[in-house]
């Protein structure tokens, strides 16, 4: 099981389905489909991890990474998760606090802050 | 006596063979099939904290997986072999071997983390009740274990 990437633009947002597992492995593939978004301009990112199998703290870590990146350019990344497994990550590490967590796309798309 | 041992090279890619025979192992153990992903992320964060150590020390010996099945528990141990004494970047630091998790998200240390990976300490400690973190001279071990439960025996 490799990670699979895909972006598409929605209004201004810039919209990356991941899928598969984020391990130690993948996560540097993540990494710099992130930076390169950045470095492209795309300040407002929406990372939906519906179809994420494994996420381990090496992917939450490239997650924060981005996350330092947009803000830099007063941008935002949200994510959409509905998995209870992978929220999990998120909670016991603190990082729901960080990160606003949506239900859909479309709630992360139309969402200010 | 070990139920399955694995040695593999510190290689990232190695984690998740290291993630899926844990998993297999433990289900045949009697690990609740409810507890068997939080098997699969501790025995993962372990291997991957153990392989950047390994990486960063130049450490090329490979990293240990024992996978023990108790009476009426499962456990796991992974080990380095990288000494509590070396130094230099990436070295295990003091509060590190002592087991105290790495700094929360949200505390101004996470946002280094990216590279690094310290939150893997934090997630298996938030994770695993019982689980400890032990260093000396021939390296660090990171033993964890869960309950099973125990299958009926038909008479």
């Amino acid at each position: 099981m490799d990670l699979s990437l895909s972006t598409r633009t929605v209004g201004d947002r810039t919209v990356v389905e991941v899928g598969g597992e984020i391990d130690v492995y993948t996560a540097p593939k993540l990494r710099e489909q992130l930076v390169e978004l950045v470095n492209d301009g795309s300040y407002h990112l929406v990372v939906d991890m519906e179809s994420v199998d494994f996420l381990d703290s090496t992917g939450l870590g490239v997650l924060v990474g981005g996350l330092k990146r947009v803000r830099a350019h007063e941008g935002s990344l949200r994510l959409v998760c509905n998995q209870e497994r992978i929220l999990k990550i998120f909670r016991i590490t603190g990082l729901t606090k960080v990160f606003p967590i949506h239900t859909s796309v479309e709630e992360a798309v139309n969402a200010t802050d | 006596m070990a139920t399955v041992e694995l040695r593999f090279s510190a290689l990232p890619e190695h984690v998740r063979t290291a993630r899926l025979v844990a998993a297999a192992v433990a289900r045949r153990a009697g690990v609740d099939e409810a507890v068997l992903d939080e098997v699969r992320l501790a025995v993962g964060e372990a291997c991957t904290r153990a392989v950047g150590l390994h990486r960063s020390n130049g450490v090329d010996m490979p990293v240990r997986v024992v996978l023990t099945e108790e009476e009426k528990k499962f456990s796991i141990e992974v080990g380095d072999e990288v000494p509590e004494t070396s130094s230099g970047p990436g070295s295990r630091t003091g509060d590190e071997a002592a087991g105290h998790p790495a700094p929360a998200a949200g505390e101004p240390g996470a946002e280094e983390a990216e590279d690094e990976g310290t939150m893997g300490l934090a997630v298996i400690s938030g994770l695993v009740d019982d689980v400890e973190v032990t260093s000396g001279p021939g390296g660090g071990v990171i033993r964890m274990s869960w309950p099973t439960t125990p299958t009926v025996e038909l008479p």
